[in-house]
């Protein structure tokens, strides 16, 4: 019985006018045999099977080829003819279309209505999200507090390990880099200054907002896709619950409170590396702190909590907003994350030019 | 000699035993149903036989070999022995049905692409799916994607069929269908199936002989033929069959 022994030879004789071929046909006796075969027989052949021992599902495949090709078969035995009767030799295979390749224009035209498409259901996601808002604002306590508190712990407090080991190696790293050229001048003492503006206003909200996305926001896309996949929407709905109102709306929540805070922990882990790496350039720790107290005042601060809220808000929408439209199937739902994940980036830094532009405008 | 040989299989998740010292063959040809109420250790044992958990004692022989604690070669020696066929189908979602059959013929040999194209296109000829192979899995209707996954199973020539549950889900009119294909089948290409399942209506129409498990002995209450089950003296046997509630 093993297989892995030796594997039986099969042969293909010529005798006289026909053909003969001995011993099993078999899916590994036939690797080789079928081009042979292919090459040799014509229309009109005889090729008698009377010696043929055994004949699997891909040997009887091989004696369809040979039948629909012309080939006669002869001696074939009972059990060998009723495996070919099975695969009904006679009748043709259905022609198989393929999808024709569209044009440029059609394309276009393609690309252009799944954009509409999405803006739709975006405009729509977003429509009933407020009107959900809106019902549960006169009855918070509706809101499954548990769940939010779940997330909460879930988007937040899990992600403090990755977000403390990037936020320090982003201050290590933009310390040394700038104490470096600036020393050249006698400037080692201002990068307290760079480093308190940068990562404050700007830097750890958006580190911040990057973590959340591949971390936090991927998960509502996987969570809510699988979740579509396994029909718990429909039985949502079948209920009458809102599952915008029962899924979305409580990670928006989570997640808008939770960013501000892991900004807050990241500023303050980043500003601890710059400092330890200034404290190795001679600038003591409370030097440092006097600068940064000297260049950010609490506009800055504010600005970046207000960007880190938007940021959190934005991710949890776009990662629940993809989960919700994922299609069927596990490879629906990894599209839908991956597409999720890169929407968030975009609108990170879409987000972050506009609050640098009315910053700008309103002089902060 | 039998072409499965199941002796003394314990089977455990962590200290709960599932089955114990569960012993029977299956011969070459035949088609078996495994079948039992809910929680009885059918599945368990279906997973066991196709290797996918190990037992906590005993041996699974397949074709004369060992499969448990077997070295890697005899272990894929004897999975291209066997074909399974899924609960959920477990067609794969990315590729069409004709892809998902040529999967394994893709993987395990070196024939052509012509000839891999035609053995994946009768196979789904055999199950009755020759008209839909460009389509996707989500495209087809559960019944349908049962019998897709049988020719994938199929898609090697494997010596036994294991299938877990093929009628769940599906409408009677459907699952007849599906047991008069099992049937057809095993007679047409010689193929041994063993099947899980609880419907008895399949039971009748394709079992040669019938493997029931209870939870009260952890393992084999009593095996033959449908109709004997039917039958038998244990009332736990016979109520089963009669469809009666448990008290």
């Amino acid at each position: 019985m093993n297989d892995h022994a030796s594997t039986p030879v099969t042969t293909l004789h010529q005798d006289g006018e026909g053909w003969q071929l001995r011993g099993p046909l078999q899916l590994t006796t036939i690797e080789t045999l079928w081009p042979q075969l292919r090459a040799q027989l014509k229309s009109g052949d005889i090729l008698d099977l009377a010696g043929l021992t055994h004949c699997d599902g891909a040997g009887t495949a091989l004696l369809f080829d040979l039948s629909r090709r012309g080939i006669t078969l002869q001696g074939l035995g009972e059990e060998n003819a009723r495996q070919l009767a099975a695969l009904q030799p006679d009748k043709a295979l259905p022609v198989m279309h393929t999808a024709r390749k569209a044009g440029p224009i059609s394309q276009l035209g393609h690309q252009v209505a799944l954009l509409i498409g999405q803006w739709r259901n975006q405009v729509s996601f977003i429509g009933g999200l407020l009107l959900a808002l809106k019902n549960s604002a006169p009855q918070a306590r509706t809101l499954r507090s548990s769940e939010i508190w779940r997330l909460c712990n879930d988007c937040g407090t899990n992600a403090l390990p990755i977000m403390a080991l990037i936020s320090l190696l982003l201050g290590v790293i933009l310390a040394f880099q700038s104490a470096l050229p600036m020393r050249q001048f006698g400037a080692e003492v201002f990068v307290a200054n760079l480093l308190g503006l940068s990562l404050i206003r700007e830097l750890s909200p958006l580190m911040m907002a990057i973590v959340l996305a591949g971390r936090t926001g991927a998960a509502y896309t996987a969570e809510l896709g699988t979740m579509k996949v396994n029909e718990e929407i429909n039985a949502l709905l079948t209920f009458g619950i809102d599952p915008l109102r029962f899924l979305v709306l409580p990670r928006l929540i989570a997640c808008t409170l939770m960013a501000p805070l892991l900004t807050i922990f990241a500023e303050l882990i980043g500003l601890t590396g710059g400092a330890l790496v200034m404290k190795g350039f001679g600038i003591p720790f409370g030097t440092f702190m006097g600068q940064i107290s000297g260049a950010v005042d609490l506009g800055d601060f504010a600005s970046g909590m207000l960007k880190a809220g938007v940021y959190g808000l934005e991710i949890a929408g776009i990662g629940c907003l993809f989960g919700l439209s994922a299609g069927n199937g596990a490879s629906a739902v990894g599209n839908a994350t991956t597409r999720a994940v890169v929407y968030m980036l975009v609108t990170l830094v879409v987000t972050d030019g506009i609050f640098a532009f009315i910053y700008y405008l309103m002089g902060w | 000699m039998a072409l499965i040989e199941v002796r003394d299989l314990v089977c455990r998740y962590g200290s709960r035993t599932i089955l114990r010292d569960v012993s029977f063959d299956i011969a070459a040809g035949e088609v078996v149903t495994i079948l039992g109420g809910s929680g009885c250790g059918k599945s368990t044992l279906l997973k066991h036989m196709i290797g996918l958990i190990s037992p906590a004692s005993g041996g699974i022989c397949i074709g004369g070999d060992e499969f448990i604690g077997s070295d890697a070669n005899t272990r894929q020696c004897i999975l291209r022995r066997i074909g399974v066929m899924y609960q959920s189908g477990a067609l794969f979602g990315s590729m069409s049905v004709l892809d998902n059959v040529r999967l394994p013929l893709e993987t395990f040999t070196r024939l052509d692409a012509a000839a891999i194209e035609l053995i994946a296109r009768l196979k789904l000829r055999l199950v009755g799916l020759e008209d839909f192979a460009a389509l996707f899995p989500a495209e087809l209707s559960g019944g349908m994607q049962k019998r897709a996954a049988i020719a994938r199973a199929m898609a090697l020539d494997p010596q036994i069929l294991f299938l877990d549950e093929p009628s769940a889900g599906l409408d009677p009119v459907t699952s007849a269908g599906l047991d008069a294909l099992i049937r057809r089948l095993a007679e047409s290409q010689g193929m041994t199936f063993v099947v899980v399942t609880h419907e008895l209506a399949s039971i009748h129409a394709i079992a040669d002989r019938a493997i029931m498990l209870d939870r009260s002995v952890q393992g084999i209450i009593a095996s033959g033929t449908p109709d004997e089950l039917a039958r038998h003296a244990n009332p736990i046997v016979s109520g089963f069959f009669l469809r009666k509630p448990e008290d």
